[in-house]
C-alpha cells in the first residue's frame, strides 16, 4: 500500500528545503508559555506562528474532520489546523504543523495520525505535520532541533511557568488595574529578545532572569484581601488552554477567586520520570536511560532555581519540589500509572490542598480515559486523605455547555465560601 | 420580608418569607423557556400581593436564572447550595438529600464535610425522563405512578440516560409486557440512575429527605427509593420549594424591586449564543421550496371503497407509531393509515383490517409483509406472509421514487436509519446508537414542554432570524444547550429552528459522521415522519448543499416498501387472517422468567387463539425446547473454556480473581500461577444483572465504559463471599504480539485496579493486591513478582515463583492456542456446511454475557458461524495502518480486518463498548481497512442496554447485502 490515499496517508516529511521558506503553525495551548517560547524557534531558523483561532467555527471544523468521540483536545487542535488552512491567511503549500506527541498508552499519542487523516480528508494531505516528542518516534530532516535549542525551550517554559504562577498570585490583588499585565508584557518582550539574539541561557543567566521577574511582580502594589483560592488541574490541554476550558481562568477571576495553575515543568518531569519507574517496576537497564536521567537532572536544577526565585518573596506561594510532590502520592496511586497525566494529576490535587488551594477544578475532556482513573477516580481518596479538599470535576467537549460547567463550578465555590466564612 | 426565586429547567418557583422565616407565599409555574417574562411576573405577583415598596432582600437560584441574576445585579445562589441552606434550616438532622428536578438529579451528603453530587453532562434528566416514559406508555405521569402500584415484576431497564431506557421500554411494549410492570421498572431505573450516577462510593444511609417535583408527585418513586436504599425517606412539606426557600434564606443583599425588575426586563441575549443562517430568507424562498417538494408523490385511489382487485399489505410497526399501506399491483396506494401504536400494535392492526375488510369488500389481499420493531410478534399474531428487515423495506420504497438512489435517510420518532447504496445493495448502515437519537420524538417532547403542538413549533422555526446553534450531540446535551440559550434569552423561534438544525447535524456528524456531502452522494431520498417537518427538511438540504427527494408519503415509506416487498415475494395466496378469524381473535400475554440457563431472560408468552409466541428470548430454548447448538460459536467456547478454571484447593488460602476487563484473557495465566504456588484460586464468575447492581454504588465516573463499571460488582462479590485475598494487578503493558508499534493496554484496562482501590471502601476488609506487574518481560517477571508476593505472604521463595511463572506462561499459551485451534475448526465446519462466517471482533471481555448481551447467540441463530479476532493470525509482515498501532488488543482488530479482506465468506462485525475512547480510533481504521478492499463493515455499539432489536437490523441487513452480492456474482 505504497501510494498515498486519504485513508492511509503517507507521512510527509518536513525537509531541509522546507525549513527555508515554510511557516510552521503551532496550535495554541498555554498562551503565556507559548508566547515566550516561540522566539526560540525564530532564533533557530524556523518561521513559526501560533494558531490562536477560537470560536464555534473552529469547533465545527474539528467536528467535521475527526471522529466525534475523539478527545476534545484532538478535535480542537485539528479544527484549528484546518480552519487556518481554509482561512486564506496562509499558502497551504508553504506551511507545516507541529504538535507535541507524548508517546504513551493514552489516545493522545494518536493525535498526529488522526490529524494526518483529517488533513488528507480536507485536501491538505501534502502539509507536513511534525511530531515533537521525547520518544524518537518520527524524524524530520528539516526539524533539526539542537540540544542548545531544547535547552532554550526549557528555559522558555520555566520563564512561562514563573510568569504564570506569579501573575496569578498578584493580579487579583493589584491596586492599579493592569499592573500585572504590564509586567507580563514587559518580560515577554525582554525574554523574547534574548532568545531572538540567541543569548546563551546558562544557569547563571536563567537564575538572574528568574529573580528579576519575581522581583518585578513582587513590586506591584497590592491590597491584602481574603479571596477564595482555586487550583486548576486536569488533562494537560484543557488545563492550560483557554479555548479548551471555556476561558476557565477568566471565569474564576470574575468570581473573585485567586487561581493557581501548577507548572508545566512538573508535567514534563513526570513524563520523564515514568520512564525510570517503568524499569524499576518491570526490569530493564537503567544505564540505557542515561539521556532521560540527564534530562531529569537538568530539569530539577531548573526547578530549584524557579522555586528559589519565588521563595525569595515570602508573600508568594512557590510550587513544591517535584520529588516531594511525588512522595505525596506514595501509597495513594502507583508510580507505574503513567498514561496521560497519570499519578501526577493526583499528586497535584494533594499538593494544591496542602498549599492552601483546597478548592480544585479538575478539568478533563469528556470521556478522557486516563482521567477516569487519576482524575475522577481519585477524588474520593484525596478527600479521605485530606478532608479539606473541595474538588469538582468538569468535563469539556463540544456538546457540554458553559452554563452547566459554570453551574458546577459555582457550587464548588459556594462550598468554598462557606468554608471561609463559616456556615450560614 | 425575604424573596427567593428558583428558575429551574422547566419551572419557576417563588417563595416569600416573613420575619420569622415562615413561608407566607409560594408560586409554582412552568416557564416554557420564557425566563425573563416569567421571572419578572413571579416577582411582580409577590410584590403586588404584599404591596412591597421598600427594598427587600431577594436572591435568585437555579441554573437557568444565572445569566439574568448577573445582569440585574440580584445575588445568585447556586441551587444545590440553596437546597443545603434550606435543609439546614428546616430539617437540620438530615443526613442525605435526594433531589430530582426537571432535568437534574442531585444528592447532598450533609453529615461531616458537605459533599454534593450533581448529574454529569451525560446522565439524562429525571423529570423530563419520567415525562418521556409516560408519553411512551401513553399515560400521564400520575397514571404511571398509579400503574406502578400494581406491578408484580421488574424488568431491566437501562438506567443511564433516557434514550437508553426508551430502547429498553419499547421492545417490552411490543412484546406485550404489562404496563404496570413497565411503569414500576421505569421508576426503579430512575432510582438506579440516581444511585449509580451520584452516590459514587458514598453510602446513602441515615435520615434521607426527598425533594423536587418527581419525588413530590410520585409516591411509587419514593417507595422505589425506599426499597432500594432500605430506608424510609421523608418528603417534607414544601418539598417543591426548597431551592427557592434556600435562596430566600441566603439572601442578605437588600434590593429595590422596581429597579431590579426594570433591569431584568431589559435583559437581552448577549453574544454567548452562536447563530446559524436563517432557514429561509423570505416567504418567496419558502414557496419555491414547497413547490419543488410537491412533485414527489405516489398516486392514491380517491374512491378506494370500490377497489376490486388484488392488493398487497405492508405494515411498519415502528417504535412509537404504526404505519399500514395497501397497494395495487402498480404500487398505487389503495388505502393507508398512520397512527400511534398506543403500546399495543396488534389491536390497532386488527381494527384496521376489520375496517378495510368491511369498507373495501371486493379487495383481495394476496400477499402481506411486516417490518419494524414489532415485526415478529405481529407476523405471528396475524399470520402475515413475510417479515422484512427495515432497511430493505425502506430501500424498496425509495427505489420507486429514485431508481438510482445513492443514499437514504430515515428519521422517525425514535430512530434514525441511514444507509448508502452501492452497486444496488445496502452497503453501509448507520443507526442512531443508543446515545444520540435526537429524533422526532425529541422535537415533539420539546415542543410540548414549551407549550406548543409540534406543527406550530416547527412552523415557528421556518422564519427565525437567528437560529441558535445547539450543538450536535445526544438529546441530553441539546437539553442543556437549550437551557443555555434560554438563559441568554433566545426566542422560541430561534430555538425551534436551532433544534431542527441540530437534529440534522446530529444525523450527519454524529450518526453518519459524514464530513462532506459528496461522501454521501448526490441522489438522496429522505423519509420518516420527521421530514414532514419543513424546517428539518430545509436544514438537511442546507447542510448537505443538495436538493433531495422527500416523498409525500415520507412517513409511510417503511410500510409502502413492505407492501412492495410483499408483491415481489407473493406466493399468490395470503396466509393473513381473514375477517372471521380476526373477529374471534383474542390473545393473552404472560410474563415469565426463563430458567433454561444463567441468562434468565424475561420472556413474554403470547397466546394468539392457541398459537403461542415467545418474545424476549435470547435463544431458541424456550421456543423449541432444543438446546442451542454451540459448535459454530467461539464465544460460547471461550466461556466454557474460562469456566473450566475451577478452584483446585491449596494450602495457602484462597485468592479471588474478579472476572472483568483483561482478566477475561489473563485468568489462565494467573490461575496457573497461583495454583502452582499453593493458593486456591476463586473467580468471581461471569457477570449478570445482579453483579452490576451489587457494585453500582462505588462507580466514581459515570462516563467510563460498561465493562469497567462491571468490575465493581465482581470485586464486591469476592468481598461478600469472604475471600481473604483479591488479586487484580495493574498492567500498563500487555504481551507483545509483535503486530504493532507498541503493546499497551488501554488506560482503563491498565489502571482500573487503582480506581477500585480508591473507591470500594470494603476493600479494607481484605488483602487487595493491585501491584504493577509486567508479564510482558518474561525474564524479569519472576523476580519482580517474587518481590511483590513477599510483600503479602511469607515463605514464598524465588524458585517457587519461577516455577509458577513457567506454568503460567505455558497455560496462557495453551489457552490462546486452544482458541486459535477452535477457530480453525469452526471455519472448516462452517465451510463444509456452506455457512457464512462472522468475525465478531472486540475485546476479550466482550465474551462476558452481560456485556455482549448474547449477540453471538443472535448471530448464530441467523444461521451464521461466529469466530473472534484472536482466532485469526497476525499477518506475517507488519502492515501499514493509518494510526499509531500501539495497543495489543487493538492490533488484533487491524490484523483480523486485514485477514478478512482475502476471505470471501468472512465478514467483520465490530463490538464497541459505549464510551470506549480507543474505539473512536479503531472503528475508523477497521472500517478503512475493509472498505479499502471492498468489504462490508458493520459496527455494533453496546452498553448496559439489553435490547437486541437494533443489532438484529444490522445483522439482517448485512445478510441481505451479502445475499445481493452473491446473486450478482
Amino acid at each position: 500500500m505504497a501510494k498515498t490515499s486519504p485513508h492511509f496517508p503517507e507521512r510527509v516529511e518536513f525537509t531541509k528545503e522546507m525549513k527555508k521558506d515554510y511557516t510552521i503553525l503551532i496550535p495554541q495551548m498555554a498562551p503565556l508559555h507559548w508566547n515566550i517560547m516561540s522566539p526560540v524557534f525564530t532564533a533557530n531558523g524556523f518561521n513559526v506562528e501560533i494558531l490562536n483561532f477560537e470560536g464555534d467555527e473552529v469547533v465545527q471544523t474539528g467536528l467535521k474532520y475527526v471522529h466525534n468521540d475523539t478527545c476534545y483536545p484532538a478535535l480542537l487542535t485539528t479544527g484549528q489546523m484546518i480552519y487556518a488552512l481554509n482561512s486564506g491567511k496562509y499558502d497551504p503549500h508553504k506551511v507545516a504543523m507541529v504538535i507535541m506527541q507524548s508517546g504513551g498508552g493514552c489516545r493522545a499519542s494518536n493525535y498526529i495520525h488522526l490529524q494526518r487523516k483529517a488533513l488528507a480528508k480536507a485536501g491538505y494531505g501534502y502539509v507536513p505535520i511534525i511530531s515533537a516528542n521525547m520518544s524518537k518516534m518520527e524524524k524530520n530532516s528539516g526539524f533539526d532541533v539542537s540540544i542548545s535549542m531544547i535547552l532554550q525551550l526549557i528555559a522558555g517554559m520555566v520563564y512561562g511557568d514563573l510568569v504564570m504562577l506569579l501573575s496569578n498570585q498578584v493580579r487579583p490583588y493589584e491596586i492599579n488595574k493592569g499592573d500585572t499585565d504590564r509586567v507580563i508584557a514587559k518580560w515577554t518582550k525582554i525574554l523574547g529578545n534574548e532568545f531572538y539574539e540567541n543569548k546563551r541561557q546558562g544557569f547563571k543567566k536563567i537564575a538572574k532572569n528568574l529573580n528579576a521577574v519575581a522581583k518585578d511582580f513582587a513590586a506591584i502594589p497590592i491590597k491584602i484581601e481574603k479571596k477564595i483560592k482555586v487550583g486548576v488541574i486536569g488533562e494537560i490541554y484543557v488545563k492550560y488552554s483557554p479555548f479548551g476550558n471555556n476561558h476557565l481562568e477568566e471565569f474564576l477571576s470574575k468570581q473573585d477567586c485567586e487561581v493557581m495553575i501548577p507548572s508545566l515543568l512538573g508535567f514534563i518531569l513526570f513524563k520523564a520520570d515514568v520512564r525510570i519507574e517503568d524499569i524499576k517496576l518491570y526490569g530493564g537497564s537503567l544505564v540505557k536511560k542515561y539521556g532521560v536521567n540527564a534530562l531529569i537532572k537538568y530539569l530539577l536544577k531548573m526547578e530549584d532555581m524557579l522555586i528559589k526565585a519565588i521563595s525569595a518573596h515570602p508573600q508568594f506561594t512557590a510550587p513544591e519540589y517535584f520529588m516531594k510532590t511525588k512522595a505525596l502520592t506514595e501509597g495513594v496511586i502507583g508510580y507505574g500509572n503513567r498514561m496521560g497525566e497519570g499519578w501526577f494529576l493526583t499528586a497535584e490535587m494533594l499538593e494544591l490542598v496542602k498549599k492552601g488551594y483546597e478548592n480544585i477544578v479538575c478539568a478533563q475532556p469528556f470521556g478522557c480515559l486516563p482521567c477516569h482513573v487519576c482524575g475522577k477516580g481519585m477524588i474520593n481518596k484525596v478527600r479521605r486523605i485530606d478532608p479539606r479538599a473541595n474538588i469538582v470535576a468538569v468535563e469539556y467537549d463540544p456538546g457540554a455547555t458553559k452554563v452547566n460547567q459554570e453551574n458546577r463550578i459555582k457550587l464548588m465555590l459556594a462550598v468554598a465560601k462557606e468554608n471561609i466564612l463559616g456556615s450560614k | 420580608m425575604k424573596i427567593g426565586i428558583d428558575v429551574g429547567s422547566t419551572t419557576i418557583k417563588c417563595v416569600v418569607l416573613d420575619e420569622l422565616n415562615n413561608i407566607i407565599y409560594r408560586s409554582y409555574e412552568r416557564h416554557f423557556a420564557m425566563i425573563v417574562e416569567k421571572t419578572v411576573s413571579a416577582i411582580r405577583a409577590a410584590k403586588e400581593r404584599f404591596n412591597i415598596t421598600e427594598p427587600v432582600s431577594l436572591s435568585i437560584s437555579g441554573s437557568a436564572g444565572m445569566g439574568l441574576a448577573e445582569w440585574s445585579g440580584v445575588p445568585f445562589v447556586q441551587e444545590v447550595y440553596a437546597t443545603k441552606v434550606a435543609v439546614n434550616s428546616r430539617i437540620p438532622d438530615t443526613d442525605v438529600v435526594i433531589e430530582l428536578g426537571g432535568e437534574d438529579a442531585k444528592i447532598l451528603f450533609l453529615q461531616g464535610n458537605l459533599e454534593v453530587r450533581m448529574n454529569g453532562s451525560c446522565a439524562g434528566g429525571t423529570g423530563a425522563f419520567a415525562d418521556q416514559m409516560a408519553n411512551l406508555l401513553d399515560v400521564t405521569v400520575d397514571e404511571m405512578n398509579d400503574l406502578a402500584k400494581d406491578h408484580d415484576k421488574i424488568y431491566t431497564i437501562a438506567s443511564r440516560c433516557g434514550v437508553f431506557a426508551k430502547t429498553d421500554v419499547q421492545p417490552l411494549l411490543n412484546q406485550g409486557a404489562r404496563k404496570s410492570d413497565i411503569a414500576a421498572s421505569i421508576l426503579y431505573s430512575i432510582v438506579n440512575q440516581t444511585v449509580t450516577g451520584l452516590a459514587q462510593g458514598h453510602p446513602i444511609t441515615g435520615k434521607i429527605v426527598y425533594l423536587g417535583g418527581p419525588l413530590t408527585f410520585m409516591s411509587e418513586l419514593r417507595k422505589s427509593f425506599d426499597d432500594t436504599l432500605k430506608c424510609e425517606g421523608i418528603c417534607p412539606e414544601d418539598s417543591l420549594y426548597f431551592v427557592a426557600l434556600g435562596a430566600a434564606l441566603y439572601s442578605d443583599a437588600v434590593i429595590d424591586l422596581d429597579e431590579a425588575l426594570e433591569k431584568m426586563e431589559k435583559f437581552k441575549t448577549k453574544t454567548a449564543n452562536t447563530f446559524l443562517p436563517a432557514l429561509f430568507e423570505d416567504e418567496k424562498e419558502y414557496e419555491a421550496f414547497k413547490v419543488r417538494h410537491a412533485k414527489d408523490t405516489v398516486p392514491v385511489y380517491k374512491d378506494y371503497r370500490s377497489f376490486a382487485d388484488e392488493a398487497y399489505l405492508g405494515i411498519d410497526a415502528g417504535s412509537t407509531t404504526l404505519k399500514i399501506v395497501l397497494t395495487d399491483k402498480n404500487g398505487k396506494i389503495v388505502y393507508s393509515k398512520y397512527s400511534q401504536n398506543k403500546g399495543n400494535p396488534i389491536d390497532v392492526i386488527r381494527e384496521f383490517l376489520l375496517e378495510v375488510y368491511e369498507t373495501i369488500p371486493d379487495m383481495k389481499i394476496v400477499s402481506s409483509a411486516v417490518t419494524g420493531y414489532g415485526e415478529e410478534m405481529i407476523k405471528n399474531a396475524l399470520c402475515i406472509d413475510n417479515g422484512v428487515v427495515e432497511t430493505i423495506a425502506h430501500f424498496t420504497a425509495a427505489k420507486k421514487f429514485m431508481p438510482d438512489v445513492e443514499f437514504i435517510i430515515d428519521i422517525g420518532g425514535q430512530d434514525m436509519k441511514c444507509f448508502k447504496i452501492r452497486n444496488g445493495a445496502i452497503d453501509n448502515i448507520f443507526l442512531n446508537e443508543a446515545c444520540s437519537s435526537g429524533c422526532g420524538s425529541f422535537l415533539q417532547t420539546f415542543a410540548s414542554s414549551m407549550g406548543y403542538e409540534i406543527e406550530d413549533f416547527a412552523e415557528k422555526g421556518l422564519f427565525a432570524k437567528n437560529p441558535v446553534d445547539l450543538g450536535s450531540r445526544c438529546t441530553v446535551f441539546m437539553n442543556s444547550s437549550v437551557k443555555q440559550a434560554q438563559k441568554d434569552g433566545a426566542t422560541v423561534e430561534d430555538i425551534s429552528a436551532g433544534l431542527s438544525i441540530s437534529v440534522i447535524k446530529n444525523a450527519l456528524y454524529k450518526v453518519i459522521r459524514a464530513h462532506s456531502p459528496e461522501e454521501l452522494g448526490k441522489k438522496i431520498v429522505v423519509q420518516g415522519g420527521t421530514f414532514y417537518n419543513n424546517a428539518v427538511l430545509r436544514a438537511f438540504e442546507q447542510e448537505m448543499g443538495v436538493d433531495v427527494i422527500r416523498p409525500d408519503i415520507a412517513g409511510l415509506m417503511g410500510a409502502y416498501g413492505a407492501a412492495l416487498y410483499a408483491q415481489e415475494n407473493s406466493r399468490g395466496e395470503s396466509t393473513l387472517l381473514g375477517a372471521d378469524a380476526l373477529k374471534d381473535f383474542t390473545y393473552t400475554v404472560k410474563a415469565v422468567t426463563c430458567n433454561g440457563c444463567n441468562n434468565h431472560c424475561k420472556l413474554t408468552i403470547n397466546d394468539f387463539n392457541g398459537r403461542k409466541f415467545v418474545g424476549g428470548n435470547q435463544c431458541e430454548l424456550p421456543v423449541s425446547q432444543k438446546v442451542r447448538d454451540t459448535s459454530l460459536d467461539i464465544y460460547s467456547y471461550k466461556l466454557e473454556l474460562l469456566d473450566s478454571y475451577k478452584p483446585k484447593g491449596g494450602t495457602r488460602g484462597r485468592i479471588g480473581i474478579p472476572m472483568g476487563l483483561n482478566m477475561y484473557e489473563m485468568l489462565p495465566f494467573w490461575h496457573a500461577f497461583f495454583t502452582s504456588l499453593g493458593f486456591e484460586v476463586v473467580m468471581s464468575g461471569f457477570s449478570n444483572r445482579e453483579t452490576y447492581l451489587r457494585g453500582q454504588g462505588t462507580i466514581p465516573s459515570d462516563t467510563v465504559c460498561f465493562p469497567a463499571k462491571m468490575l465493581h460488582g465482581h470485586i464486591q462479590k469476592l468481598i461478600d463471599d469472604g475471600i481473604e485475598n483479591i488479586f487484580y494487578p495493574c498492567m500498563t503493558y500487555n504481551f507483545d504480539e509483535k503486530a504493532g508499534d507498541n503493546h499497551y493496554n488501554c488506560p482503563v484496562v491498565a489502571y482500573y485496579p487503582e480506581v477500585i482501590e480508591a473507591n470500594v471502601p470494603e476493600l479494607s476488609k481484605v488483602n487487595y493486591i493491585m501491584d504493577y506487574v509486567g508479564p510482558h518481560r518474561a525474564k524479569d517477571f519472576p523476580k519482580k513478582m517474587h518481590g511483590i508476593m513477599c510483600k503479602y505472604f511469607s515463605g514464598i521463595n524465588l524458585r517457587d515463583v519461577q516455577k509458577a511463572a513457567d506454568e503460567a506462561y505455558r497455560e496462557y499459551d495453551s489457552y490462546m492456542s486452544n482458541i486459535k485451534k477452535k477457530g480453525q475448526e469452526i471455519i472448516e465446519k462452517a465451510r463444509s456446511l456452506n455457512k457464512k462466517i462472522i468475525v465478531l471482533v472486540g475485546r476479550p471481555y466482550h465474551v462476558d454475557p452481560e456485556i455482549s448481551h448474547g449477540i453471538h447467540k443472535l448471530i448464530t441463530s441467523l444461521g451464521l458461524a461466529v469466530i473472534s479476532e484472536d482466532c485469526l493470525p497476525h499477518p506475517e509482515q507488519k502492515f501499514r495502518v493509518g494510526v499509531l498501532n500501539q495497543w495489543t488488543y487493538h492490533s488484533r482488530l487491524y490484523s483480523a480486518a486485514k485477514y478478512v479482506c482475502d476471505e470471501n465468506d468472512m465478514y467483520v462485525i465490530q463490538l464497541v463498548s459505549f464510551g470506549c475512547g480507543v474505539d473512536a480510533i479503531t472503528t475508523d481504521e477497521v472500517r478503512m481497512i475493509l472498505e479499502h478492499n471492498n468489504k462490508l463493515y458493520t459496527q455494533i455499539k453496546i452498553d448496559e442496554i439489553t435490547n437486541l432489536g437494533a443489532v438484529k437490523i444490522r445483522v439482517r441487513s448485512l445478510l441481505a447485502a451479502i445475499e445481493y452480492e452473491e446473486r450478482r456474482r
